[in-house]
């Protein structure tokens, strides 16, 4: 095992597991207090279509998902703002449009086929010096928009009626949270791949919410969980060669089960 | 001058008409009770004294001027705050909520604001609880800190829509009294059902079912010192139309 930590490329797996581990534990309890879990996995699989659309045309992989998942994110947030007792339609419309364009796309691309499963199941052993900025640039990004807009960001998702009647501009925070939530998907996607990147969002925030008396403390220990769960994820693969993203998934999993267990006994 | 003055409002949603030709004062330290059934309109005048909708027909004034310019003067308690109970969030975080925002720090919240936090919960009665989650209070106390939510931003004006809904008898007393107390240096303003109970407290009671109509209840509080029955208040009303 530890010699296993002297190659660059399990380094850098681990070193992003940590980032985006943190991050998700960050962005996953705002998404899950703001009741915005399907959203999120609309958001996810929408970008997709933006994978597609980098691998068609020779782009950065990343720039690709990130611009289609900001985009994808505006417009569920104009959406949402205006009809937000048909939001459910709309995503789950954005959902599969953005996953056909994706299929179609790479389809269309010649000789590219090899790397459909790592978008739906990650790839964090295959993860570059680049896509480790761009991780640590969004964790640095969400840090410091947490730091000073935190009162602002807890007023709304707890209760936006009242936030808008103490002049806080519930609209832009409503987005801003859709925003740094898309980006945080299309990292997250990275490590577990898309299809598994809401049990990331969630499976330690959940177990977070329920050991919180303040969404700070929600955000800190969501991210210590995911980063512990990460690492022994990505340990069980290493160790019995099978898949980083779904061995992560299911220690969480795992984790929430026992401690389920260990709270019923408690009551 | 009046604190409140609503003249001619009327206000429909989607063609239909929710309030009509709507006029009414309301003065310094007075305790209105606005009763009236479901969907007659009660918490959309609400919304329409907090800016929360917008006026088409007809003027409402806050201090002379438009609501919106007003926000912090007037402290608000939202109908039904027994949604979101799970939301990790302490008590005195939702208190802070409160505060408009003027004095902020660059993070966090400034001394100022905690201090001021702490003594609106002092003044409900729920500074042992500041450091408690919200979801493991009960319904009354909950309320309470909704309170002193409203009052964090030193509030001339305090509007509470159906305070006491879903509260044992007990905490609906020790609300109104509560609300009693706050009356001697701000105005009261209280949607409710409870009729009997809001009697011994409102000096003015206004019934709202589209169209309002109002009565000065402080000659029929001496004529009876103790409970008297609804069908004889909606007697008044009926009358005076």
């Amino acid at each position: 095992m530890l010699e296993a930590l002297s190659y660059d490329f399990i380094q850098n797996a681990l070193l992003a597991g940590i980032l985006v581990s943190i991050a998700s534990g960050i962005i996953g309890s705002l998404i899950v207090v703001n009741r915005m879990v399907f959203l999120a996995g609309g958001i996810a699989h929408t970008a997709y279509g933006g994978i597609g659309i980098a691998v068609y045309f020779g782009l950065p992989i990343f720039l690709g998902a990130s611009v289609f998942a900001v985009l994808s994110a505006l417009i569920i947030a104009s959406i949402t703002l205006k009809h937000r007792e048909r939001m459910d339609t709309f995503i789950g419309l954005m959902w599969a449009v953005g996953m056909a364009i994706g299929v179609v796309l790479i389809d269309l691309t010649p000789g590219y086929q090899a790397d459909f499963m790592s978008y739906l199941f990650g790839s964090i052993l295959a993860v570059s010096q680049a896509d480790l900025w761009f991780m640590g640039g969004l964790l640095g990004l969400i840090v410091f928009i947490m730091t000073f807009w935190y009162r602002d960001i807890l007023a709304v998702s707890y209760d936006s009626e009242y936030a808008n009647l103490r002049g806080i501009n519930v609209p832009f925070f409503y987005t801003l949270i859709l925003l740094l939530s898309a980006l945080t998907v299309v990292v997250a996607i990275k490590v577990v791949g898309l299809i598994l990147v809401i049990a990331l969002l969630t499976i330690p925030v959940y177990i977070a919410e329920k050991l919180s008396h303040s969404l700070f403390s929600m955000m800190l220990l969501s991210g210590l969980f995911s980063s512990l769960f990460t690492l022994l994820g990505l340990w069980f693969s290493y160790e019995y060669d099978v898949a980083s993203g779904a061995s992560i998934i299911l220690v969480s999993a795992g984790s929430l089960f026992v401690f389920l267990g260990f709270s019923k006994l408690k009551h | 001058m009046p604190i409140i003055e609503i003249k001619n409002l009327s206000f429909s949603y989607e063609k239909q008409t929710i309030l009509e030709n709507i006029n009414l004062e309301v003065q310094e330290k007075d305790f209105l009770a606005i009763i009236g059934p479901n969907g007659g309109g009660k918490s959309t005048l609400l919304k329409l004294i907090l800016g929360i909708n917008s006026v088409k027909n007809g003027t409402v004034l806050t201090f002379g001027e438009a609501p919106k310019k007003n926000l912090a003067k007037i402290g608000y308690v939202p109908q039904n705050t027994n949604v979101n109970t799970d939301f990790p969030i302490k008590v005195i975080e939702v208190v802070l909520m409160g505060h408009i925002g003027t004095k902020r720090p660059l993070f966090g919240y400034a001394n100022e604001e905690k201090m001021c936090a702490l003594g609106a919960l002092a003044q409900v009665g729920m500074e042992k609880f500041a450091h408690e989650k919200i979801g493991s209070l009960s319904g009354g106390q909950r309320q309470r800190v909704m309170i002193a939510r409203a009052l964090c931003a030193h509030p001339q004006i305090l509007i509470l829509d159906e305070p006491t809904a879903s509260i044992d008898v007990e905490g609906q007393k020790q609300i109104y009294e509560l609300l009693e107390r706050l009356n001697s240096h701000i105005t009261i303003i209280v949607v409710s059902h409870d009729i009997s109970v809001i009697m011994q407290y409102a000096n003015t009671v206004v019934h709202i079912n589209k169209t309002l109509s109002s009565h000065d209840i402080s000659n029929l509080k001496s004529e009876k010192n103790d409970h008297f029955c609804e069908v004889e208040l909606f007697k008044k009303f009926k009358e005076k139309k």
